[in-house]
């Protein structure tokens, strides 16, 4: 579901001198439907950076990105517009909204851009919340003001809203209580069951163990440091 | 005499998918001077149905020019700006001014920065909508208001409004008053110049979730210019970003702005007060 080959990055700072600061090279990843690989590696070593270009927010310098046959390395920006939409979700540890949207939208929104009806996205949005216990009285709201952790559920159930193929999940239970890291957990484990390809990052290690088949060290693709 | 029931089509579009294959408008190497200034170089770029570009670049990078070469508000000194019509695609700038003029009161819409300069002032909140569906043909008095006031509801304005004129509503009313009245029509592809400036944040927003509501129930095409980042992302698929009339970046939103290549674009975003 997602190949990954050769794949390199660097950033370049034109406004700090021109400075080339290679972050990645020769980047291999290989998921199959219902798999989920853990990325692992000390922070700043790539993990966040290496998602990010699989989700095409971050631009490859070169190889191959591939998720669902299309390469996201050399996709039109249309084209991956469309993987995000039908088969790559991505949870970020940041929410990020319009502001005034109640959190319901929020959620059922990448079901209505994919032509829902309203009423079935809402209910499925519902379900979600419901499940990762966001009391109701606070749906019709914006979470914008909610604390950390309900931002990360809504962010979560968001996420879960459309059954995509594939996955991208950062830090999915970094601060939960122990009941809700339970839920997400086993919605991943859900994911899993029904064919979806997951890449993950797990601070948690009890997490990783749980869920994921496979870890892959990003350390290995750090420019100076692979052996 | 119009019934309501074709009236009804104005107000909803189906959505058009996004993968269609065709471009709703192409444009090829647009350029316009003023004088031995640039105004915009060799702008080419296509849109695609149900898609919304963002335009950006500081004052005078040439992104207002450009809108107006593409609405046909100016006429550029070259390139071809050519929109996927009714008929199959045409060279707008081939078109007889009566062809266009018909275009841009069926196909296209134009949102302008300052509301006053897209309403008319001195005809009601209703009568503002409805003049445009009466410039495309409907006569029916009593479903030309209903169609106003269920748009006027769809913008958030209370029907009692209805015979106010928009100089007795506020900035952010009279803004959702403009969209209204460019969108009565059902366009494919709306020009927005600054939509959110000149408004209060929190208007912004209610303005915002408004624009993306409305793109996703009529599937509509839109080129937005503005200078505030934060509008972009949360509204543009794709960004293009302006500099001394030339495009130096153009990518996804988010791409362009968390990983921006050009080092005008690493200027720009890295300027950005954080809240």
């Amino acid at each position: 579901m997602i190949e990954i080959s050769n794949l390199c990055k660097s950033f370049t700072l034109h406004n700090q001198g021109g400075a080339v600061i290679p972050v990645m090279a020769g980047a291999a990843l290989s998921v199959a439907p219902g798999e989920c690989v853990g990325l692992v590696g000390a922070s700043g070593a790539g993990k966040s950076t290496l998602m990010r270009m699989i989700y095409g927010n971050y631009l490859a310098a070169s190889g191959r990105i591939e998720v669902a046959g299309v390469d996201v390395a050399r996709a039109a920006p249309r084209e991956v517009i469309a993987l995000r939409r039908q088969t790559l979700g991505y949870v970020s540890q940041f929410l990020r909204v319009v502001p005034r949207v109640p959190t319901l939208d929020v959620v059922a929104e990448p079901l209505l851009v994919l032509g829902v009806p309203a009423d079935q996205a809402r209910a499925r949005a519902s379900d979600l919340l419901a499940r990762l216990n966001i009391p109701e009285r606070l749906w019709p709201l914006s979470p914008t003001t909610f604390s950390g952790g309900e931002q990360q559920r809504v962010n979560i159930a968001r996420g879960f809203a459309h059954a995509y193929p594939a996955l991208l999940l950062d830090e999915p239970t970094a601060s939960l209580d122990a009941t809700n890291r339970e839920v997400v957990l086993s919605m991943i484990d859900e994911a899993k069951a029904r064919g979806a390809a997951i890449v993950g990052i797990f601070h948690d290690e009890g997490a990783r163990e749980r869920v994921c088949d496979r870890l892959v060290d990003v350390t290995g693709f750090t420019p100076g440091l692979a052996a | 005499m119009m019934e309501g029931s074709d009236l009804s089509i104005f107000a909803k579009k189906k959505p058009q998918p996004m993968a269609s294959t065709a471009p709703l408008l192409r444009v090829e190497g647009l350029t316009k001077r003023y004088g031995a200034r640039i105004g915009c170089a060799d702008v080419s770029f296509d849109l695609y149905p149900g898609e919304v570009l963002g335009i950006v670049g500081e004052s005078g990078s040439g992104k207002s020019t450009l809108l107006s070469c593409l609405a046909g508000h100016m006429a550029p000194d070259a390139g071809r700006v050519i929109f996927d019509t009714a008929e199959g695609p045409r060279d707008t700038r081939e078109m007889s001014e009566p062809e266009r003029r018909r275009l841009a009161r069926t196909d296209w819409a134009y949102v302008h920065q300052n509301a006053r300069d897209g309403l008319r002032m001195g005809v009601s909140a209703g009568g503002n909508v409805g003049e445009r569906l009466m410039a495309v043909g409907a006569r029916h008095y009593a479903d030309i208001r209903t169609t106003a006031t269920d748009w006027l509801g769809r913008v958030e304005i209370a029907p009692e409004r209805i015979d106010d004129r928009p100089s007795a509503f506020s900035g952010g009313m009279q803004q959702r008053l403009q969209i209204a009245r460019n969108l009565v029509t059902g366009p494919r592809l709306v020009f927005m110049d600054e939509p959110t400036g000149g408004l209060d944040v929190s208007v912004q927003a209610r303005l915002l979730d408004l624009l993306r509501g409305l793109v996703r129930e009529m599937g509509l095409s839109v080129l937005i210019v503005t200078h505030d980042l934060a509008v972009v992302r949360l509204l543009a698929d794709r960004l293009m970003v302006m500099k001394g009339g030339r495009v130096v970046e153009q990518g996804l939103t988010d791409q362009v702005l968390d990983d921006p290549q050009h080092a005008y674009t690493q200027l720009l975003v890295s300027s950005v007060l954080q809240v």
